[in-house]
């Protein structure tokens, strides 16, 4: 365990030299869509297109981006809960791209998933016991001091009483019921946690408790997190680094502070302009910088050619509808997959006619809004 | 209700500043619910105005009763276990004691509501553009292609593409953007007066939000009507609202100007709101710091103020007050806004400039 991943305020600058615990290369998953009563394929969606990146040792990386952009069908991946369509997964430097579930059960203790919804993912039957006991269980491990003593010592880590051992799920309220997910996914001690949207289901008030017991576990017990999300706050105060994703693409992967202040993809930047600023004062400033995107995130099925955000980017030219920009680090640790970035030297910068047909021109116009309505 | 009467016409927001202004009084509104379990007080006696151009923000956490109010405002609760005492007051209108008749032919023309699921304002079998056609006709007597031309028009205005084509569109073809673009033009297509709009853009990315917020702006300002926006977002009110109130509990907490909310809040919830929530306008703090507990079952609320279980400040009051005595708001530091809550004044002045303030 480094030190670094135990020392809040040095979260800053992740450790960059340790080996990566997760190595995810060129991941793709396409659903096939199966039509008629044959249930032939006749298309699919291409819900993660070949994505790249690593998870250090101790680190948060936060993954954010829109609904749909692909962002669960990735936890879910990369804990082998769903079966890559390519590309390869490595944790600790094993291959476990295409392993079985019985050859990734012993993995299993290492990798935990916790999820978004804190209702639907608890088995109403079962008490609190029986549900944080489970991973014991399914693993054929017994805890040193037996399983109770455990799941109870894990419902007071996760801050509930041990007395509630065994209550059902109904008796919880949202972020109780969060926390025994929290607790589940952390009796066997993983190494590595996914969180897919851990807190969007809970009050503003009940949040900051999760991400406050989320932090102390990690420092406790030395845990590396993946933690999706779509709320940018959120995700700028649990992460390290932070990958942003757009139609099963990363489009950009950088350290906290240099995305938040400098981001160089496009779509980062409009969405990071889009989130309400909590300051009535600033509300003149925050509307005036604000890049107002148009339409909605295009179809997974069949997405954009080139750069996907092309439809919407409003430096969009030929070459974004032509070629696919690759990922590519513009500035240490920065890494942005665009032709004409922002805050970075424009990588072709011989291609300036706006691509007809998109925003390219205008998208802070707001949608018309001319002439009264007759009646 | 000695309150209300101190707040009509003492908004430090210049302007018109006469009675008339007020298009939306609602008094000491409660509406209770006999269930199985208990009586559920979702909203118990809430009072606030809303004047012509401006926006009032309504924020509390799930089960605060702000959607309760908002139905109740609408005329919309229809069960019989649903007890509604109180005064609502539209234009010149009591609504409460109206008959049914009376409240339905405001609705839609007088007032109009977005919903947070566009899908249960929008009927799935028949087509966007018949529906908002249909909900023109209703109040004015017009012809079908002069209706449909009105409905194609505000299509167009609240952003959907192609409207004419979409027009014959249902509306599980429209992406959850688009639907709440649909029922925003429907709810809008008579100029409303008041628009309750109630957690617009929940369930919507930051990008589509920005577009929504952007449009009922908009349309705001053309038409001058007065607005609700309800939301647990502290960024959409403080983006929107002229005005604030905090809900707690089935009954408002801390009422204000947004300013006056946002920059010296008084009371402990509002604290406990701010310091929950991660901003990304401000420099990364290492912790938030939330409100322990979680909130109270309407059927059993706490004696006395009740956020007392919840509140770091519960004992500061002297005699137990808090526990015991029901808060009621009352005029603090500035014009225009209030709070319920036994804190002293000095005492909670220096709570929130020693030890709120700097954490935030
Ligand atoms: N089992 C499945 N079969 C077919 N399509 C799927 C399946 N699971 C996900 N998809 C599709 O893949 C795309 C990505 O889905 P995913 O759930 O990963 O999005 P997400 O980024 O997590 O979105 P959200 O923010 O809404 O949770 C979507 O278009 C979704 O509809
Ligand atoms: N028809 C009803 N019958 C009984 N209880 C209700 C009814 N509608 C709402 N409630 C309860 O009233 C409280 C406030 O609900 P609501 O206004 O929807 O909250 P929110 O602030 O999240 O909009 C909740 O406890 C809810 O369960
Ligand atoms: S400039 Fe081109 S490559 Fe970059 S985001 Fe816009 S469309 Fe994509
Ligand atoms: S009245 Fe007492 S318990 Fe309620 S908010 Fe004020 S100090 Fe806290
Ligand atoms: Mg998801
Ligand atoms: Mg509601």
């Amino acid at each position: 365990m480094s030190d670094d991943a135990t020392d809040l305020t040095k979260r800053t600058d992740a450790p960059a030299t340790t080996e990566p615990l997760l190595k995810v290369e060129g991941l793709v998953k396409h659903f096939p869509i199966k039509k008629g009563v044959l249930q032939r394929t006749v298309g699919a969606v291409q819900a993660v297109d070949g994505i790249s990146f690593d998870v250090r040792q101790g680190e948060t990386l936060g993954v954010v981006g829109e609904s749909g952009c692909g962002k669960s069908t990735m936890g879910r991946l990369i804990t082998r809960l769903l079966e890559p369509t390519g590309g390869r997964i490595e944790f600790e430097g094993k291959d476990i791209t295409h392993l079985s579930v019985g050859e990734m059960r012993p993995l299993r203790k290492d990798v935990q998933m916790i999820f978004q919804d804190p209702y639907s993912s608890l088995n109403p039957r079962h008490t609190i016991g029986t549900i944080v006991g489970a991973p014991f269980r399914l693993q054929g491990v017994t805890p040193e001091g037996g399983v109770k003593k455990s799941v109870q010592d894990l419902l007071s880590l996760v801050g509930l009483n041990p007395e509630h051992y065994n209550r059902y799920p109904h008796e919880f309220s949202g972020g109780q019921r969060q926390r025994i997910g929290i607790a589940r996914a952390l009796a066997l001690k993983p190494r590595l946690v996914v969180a897919d949207e851990p807190v969007s289901a809970l009050d503003v008030s009940i949040q900051a408790q999760v991400v406050n017991l989320l932090d102390d576990l990690q420092d406790e017990l030395g845990l590396t997190y993946v933690i999706i999300a779509h709320d940018l706050s959120v995700i700028r105060h649990v992460s390290d680094r932070i990958a942003v994703m757009y139609l099963g693409k990363i489009v950009e992967l950088a350290d906290r502070q240099p995305l938040y202040e400098r981001p160089m993809h496009p779509y980062t930047k409009a969405l990071l302009s889009a989130v309400p600023v909590p300051d009535p004062r600033r509300r003149q400033s925050a509307r005036a910088s604000r890049i107002l995107l148009r339409g909605d995130v295009p179809s997974p099925i069949s997405p954009p050619s080139g750069c996907r955000f092309h439809t919407r980017c409003w430096k969009a030219t030929a070459v974004c509808k032509s070629t696919e920009p690759p990922l590519v680090e513009l500035a240490p640790s920065h890494r942005v997959a665009c032709h004409h970035p922002e805050n970075a030297p424009d990588q072709v910068p011989t291609d300036t006619e706006p691509l007809a047909g998109t925003p390219a021109e205008d998208a802070r116009e707001v949608p018309a809004a001319d002439g009264a309505p007759p009646g | 209700m000695s309150e209300l009467e101190s707040t009509v016409g003492r908004s430090s927001v210049p302007g018109p500043r006469t009675e008339d202004d007020v298009f939306l009084s609602v008094r000491d509104l409660r509406i209770h619910f006999d269930t199985d379990d208990g009586l559920v007080k979702s909203v118990d006696g809430i009072s606030f105005d809303v004047r012509r151009g401006r926006t009032l923000g309504i924020v509390g956490e799930s089960g605060s009763g702000k959607s309760v109010t908002s139905l109740g405002i609408m005329g919309l609760h229809r069960s019989r276990r649903a007890r509604i005492t109180g005064e609502v007051w539209l234009d010149s209108d009591e609504l409460i004691a109206a008959s049914e008749d009376f409240v339905r032919r405001q609705r839609g023309r007088k007032m109009a509501m977005i919903f947070q699921d566009p899908l249960s304002a929008l009927h799935p079998y028949y087509t966007v553009g018949a529906q908002i056609t249909e909900a023109y006709r209703v109040h004015h007597p017009v012809s079908k292609a002069v209706a449909k031309a009105r409905a194609i028009d505000m299509l167009d205005r609240v952003g959907i593409p192609e409207p004419h084509k979409r027009y014959a569109g249902y509306p599980h073809e429209f992406s959850g953007g688009m639907r709440q673009r649909a029922m925003i033009a429907m709810a809008l297509v008579n100029n409303p007066e008041l628009l309750i709009a109630d957690e617009p853009t929940t369930a919507l990315d930051v990008t589509v939000q920005a577009q929504i917020l952007d449009l009922i702006r908009d349309l705001q300002k053309e038409f001058g009507s007065a607005v609700i926006v309800i939301t647990h977002d502290l960024g959409v009110v403080a983006e929107m609202a002229d005005d604030l109130l905090v809900m707690y509990a089935g009954r408002c907490v801390e009422r204000g100007t947004a300013e006056q909310v946002f920059e010296s809040p008084q009371h402990p919830y509002t604290w406990g709101l701010l310091g929950s929530m991660p901003r990304i306008d401000r420099a990364q703090t290492e912790r938030l710091v939330p409100v322990r507990g979680t909130p109270p079952s309407l059927i059993n609320v706490p004696d006395g103020c009740p956020f007392h279980p919840r509140c770091p400040y519960a004992d500061i009051p002297e005699d137990n007050v808090t526990r015991t005595v029901r808060p009621e708001l009352r005029e603090t530091v500035g014009s225009g806004h209030f709070t319920a809550c036994h804190l002293p004044q000095e005492e909670r002045t220096r709570i929130w400039t020693e030890e709120v303030e700097p954490k935030l």
